[in-house]
């Protein structure tokens, strides 16, 4: 059974709905549900009182929200200055292919991965970098060893599947 | 900041009166800086950087957000302001759609008159090769993204005023746009129609969806009878779009109407009469059995709608009173047709109104007789005059003209239904005249007229002393609310008017539509009502007998049938169901109303509840558990959708009892069945 909903509920509760927390609720809410559904949104409003636009307004503004689904596992490619001369583009478009994403999708169909890009993690010094779920941080990157990790995540997620096929809702946000 | 001393504006000495900002002060010296985002009734936004002034020790700074100092050096008009002021407007036609001699706002378009005000001669930039889709979902409002300057005006103008916040920015940077939640079409959203955003938006990126295309094809129609009603607030504002400020046009606006062949012009006044006699019986009967008080009035197709969305609860206070508009309607299709030997279909009713919501409401189901809608038609102010342009009238110069009989006969009562605090000044009169007798004389209710947001009056009847208030804007109306749902305040009878001022500040007016431009226009109403020989709805000859031959009387069944209504709970959003478990397509479907009345009487503990003991009975799989927006059943308890049947009245407390009786069996049924 699903209980996001009463995390939900609880996270509001947990800020005494303070319109001043709105976007540390969001913050906490995605991470519940790896994005920021419409129906979600429309709930905070409802449950802190203010207008379902500015919690939709908030949620736009960031990056850091999203309001389409998102994968297991995010892999932001940097593509800062730095990042983008020591090559990020060729790691992009290695991933891209790899993960055989759709044109103009971002997300594999199978909601594991999501790749995008980000305008600089600030480790210009480790340039090209890639972050996978926000703590994993590859330095110095190049198509084959960024490539490699993903190939470990597969494998890592296949043994987990193979051991736990009777359980399910596994939604860890790593 | 300092709030005395002097300070120099272009070399004058100017003495700081308590001016927050720069900007008043320098408009108050004579130099009318230009703005988009500054309104004096809503925040300061400093956005549209076009008030900038050059300052001794500050620099360049935008005047609307700088407190005035003592002694600072101010000048508006250097080579550098002036050089930015152009700039500025050129990025922002750069952004612009400049098809301007198509745009229905072209000549009434603040970004035009201030391109060629301040002589941008020449755009730079290319145009945005993008073209964002138009929203025309709304009856009333039609907004055109292309043509946003991002100015904020009509954000803040929801938000703090009328207090829906409809409106937003979204997105960020380059991409930013004003948007409704989620992108939302804007008849999907809980946007009441009121139109102010229209009156504050500086371009056409905002405006009031247009009928007049309608009113020609009728009134070039031979088989179709065109009868007009006009508003009060129009006939003091009109003459405004022609350059005659706020005065009494209403003669001229008849004579026009019949010039562009228009059958009958009558008066939205003789509904008004009927309106103040019904609802004056109808919160008299109230006060006798003592229930549904207070009476809240139901002139205003705005606060309908915002009282069906946010306080359905209230629904059975508000006044069962069609509003004057659909009384006007519902009287020419049922009576004066029959008068004509037309069915009501061949008649065609035009509303000449203040008011954008108006073309809401006339689209409502419930107001229609054997299938044609009571109004088919409903014009603003601006539209009006727009077509008196359109036909190349003179309107300054025509001769003044008399309404036609018997619908275009009103009292002074019913005119200042137009400024707020109207109506119940307009129900006071009548009920001392009924209390009181023929010797009550003329009675002016002063406490409930102005522009104050909200007013608070006392009257006695027949030894019990009434309690009312009169309230104008959505923001006050829902402070009032909550003032009277905590017990703080208590009053007998509510009169709410949607827009500030009441109508005479409705969307539909006349730019510049701010505080003093409504002052003015309310003035004008009671300078004619002073002078108006009928002072009271009962003096209104022809009101009376059309009660009598109409209807048998007031307040009766035939009144009831004809002149007034009902309400019904209404969602403010339409969306997805919210998923609660994850169960799909199960054979029961479980949904639980998550909107606000619903919320604020514990729905998510039913949902908990419910959730809890699925599981505790090991039946979660056979159950599909959903929140879900608004049910429309808002009156009574928590709502609760099980396989399409709505049970009201759930509670926290009953919700073990509800799921014993209600979705327990019906999931044993279900599965055994499979």
């Amino acid at each position: 059974m699903d209980r996001k909903f009463e995390r939900l509920q609880e996270i509001i509760e947990s800020h005494g709905g303070r319109v001043s927390h709105l976007i540390a609720i969001l913050q906490e809410v995605q991470e519940e549900y790896r994005y920021l559904p419409e129906e979600v949104l429309t709930y905070i409003a409802t449950a802190m009182n203010i207008s379902p636009a500015t919690v939709y307004g908030v949620a736009t503004f960031y990056t850091q929200f999203s309001l389409i689904p998102k994968g297991k596992y995010v892999i932001r490619v940097c593509d800062g200055t730095a990042c983008h001369v020591r090559g990020a583009e060729p790691i992009h478009f290695a991933l891209r292919e790899d993960l055989a994403l759709p044109k103009g999708d971002s997300t594999t169909p199978d909601m594991q991965f999501t790749v995008e890009t980000v305008s600089c993690l600030g480790a210009c010094g480790l340039a090209p970098v890639v972050v996978i779920n926000g703590d994993e941080v590859h330095g110095q990157t190049t198509p084959e060893s960024i490539l490699g990790a993903v190939k470990k995540i597969v494998s890592r997620e296949q043994l987990k599947e193979n051991k736990n096929s009777s359980e399910t809702g596994c939604c860890q946000n790593a | 900041m300092s709030s005395n001393g002097k300070l120099t504006i272009d070399g004058l000495e100017i003495e700081i009166r308590g001016e927050k900002n720069l900007l008043e002060l320098i408009r108050r010296a004579g130099i009318n800086l230009p703005t988009f985002c500054y309104h004096s009734e809503l925040s300061v936004y400093g956005a549209c950087r076009l008030c900038l002034v050059e300052t001794d020790k500050m620099g360049l700074v935008a005047a609307c957000s700088t407190p005035p100092q003592e002694g600072m050096i101010v000048k508006t008009n250097t080579l550098r302001t002036r050089r930015l002021r152009k700039m500025v407007i050129e990025l922002l036609l750069a952004n612009h759609e400049r098809e301007c001699t198509t745009c229905s706002r072209s000549g009434r378009c603040k970004l035009q008159l201030l391109a060629q005000q301040l002589g941008v001669k020449e755009v730079r930039f290319g145009k945005r090769d993008k073209k964002l889709p138009l929203d025309l979902t709304s009856p009333a409002i039609v907004k055109d993204p292309n043509k946003c300057i991002l100015c904020g005006d009509c954000v803040r103008m929801c938000k703090e005023v009328q207090g829906l916040g409809i409106w937003d920015f979204a997105h960020r940077g380059s991409k930013t746009v004003v948007t409704t939640a989620f992108n939302k079409e804007l008849s999907d959203v809980a946007c009441v129609n009121c139109g102010q955003c229209v009156s504050v938006c500086p371009t056409g990126a905002l405006t009031v969806k247009s009928e007049i295309d309608k009113v020609w094809n009728a009134i070039h129609n031979p088989d179709q009878t065109v009868v007009v009603q006009i508003a009060p607030a129009v006939r003091v504002a009109l003459g405004e779009e022609f350059g005659l400020g706020a005065e009494d046009v209403t003669g001229k606006i008849v004579a026009g109407l019949k010039l562009i062949g228009v059958d009958r012009v009558f008066d939205t006044l003789f509904a008004a009469d009927m309106t103040t006699i019904e609802e004056s019986n109808e919160f008299l009967e109230r006060l006798a059995k003592n229930e549904n008080l207070p009476i809240f009035t139901s002139c205003c197709p705005g606060w309908i709608k915002y009282c069906e969305q946010f306080h359905a609860e209230l629904l059975p206070n508000v006044s069962s009173c069609r509003s004057p508009q659909q009384m006007f309607g519902s009287v020419v299709k049922k009576y004066y047709a029959k008068k004509l030997d037309k069915r009501p279909e061949e008649m065609f009713v035009v509303s000449i109104m203040p008011c954008v919501a108006k073309k809401f409401e006339a689209q409502r189901p419930e107001f229609t007789t054997e299938g044609a809608p009571d109004v088919d038609a409903v014009l603003t102010t601006v539209e009006i005059a727009r077509m008196f342009k359109e036909a190349s009238i003179d309107f300054t110069a025509l001769a003044n003209k008399a309404f036609d009989n018997p619908l275009g006969v009103g009292s002074g009562a019913a005119l200042i239904f137009g400024a707020s605090g109207g109506v119940m000044e307009s129900v006071v009169r009548y009920v001392a005249g009924l209390t009181g007798g023929d010797e009550v004389g003329r009675i002016d209710f002063l406490p409930v007229r102005g522009m104050e947001g909200i007013k608070t009056a006392s009257v006695e009847v027949n030894g019990r002393a009434l309690q009312l208030a009169v309230v104008n804007g959505l923001g006050n109306t829902e402070k009032l609310i909550s003032m009277i749902k905590s017990g703080e305040a208590t009053f007998d009878a509510v009169e709410v008017m949607s827009c500030p001022g009441g109508c005479v500040g409705g969307g539909g007016q006349p730019d510049i539509n701010d505080t003093v431009a409504r002052t003015r226009r309310a003035g004008e109403i009671y300078e004619m009502d002073r002078v108006q020989q009928l002072h009271k709805p009962q003096d209104n000859y022809f009101v009376g007998k059309a009660f009598e031959e109409w209807f048998g009387g007031v307040n009766n069944q035939e009144t009831h049938h004809a002149i007034h209504t009902t309400y019904v709970p209404r969602r403010r959003i339409n969306g997805k169901p919210f998923i609660v478990n994850d169960s799909r397509s199960q054979p029961l479907r479980v949904s639980v109303c998550l909107g606000t009345g619903c919320y604020l009487r514990g729905a998510y503990d039913v949902i908990k509840e419910f959730n809890d003991l699925a599981e505790n009975q090991g039946i979660a799989g056979q159950l599909e558990l959903n929140g879900t927006f608004c049910l429309e059943k808002c009156d009574n308890g928590v709502s609760v959708n099980i396989n399409d049947e709505i049970i009201t009245g759930v509670s926290p407390e009953n919700a073990g009892e509800v799921f014993k009786n209600k979705i327990s069996p019906l999931v044993g049924k279900t599965s055994t069945k499979l």
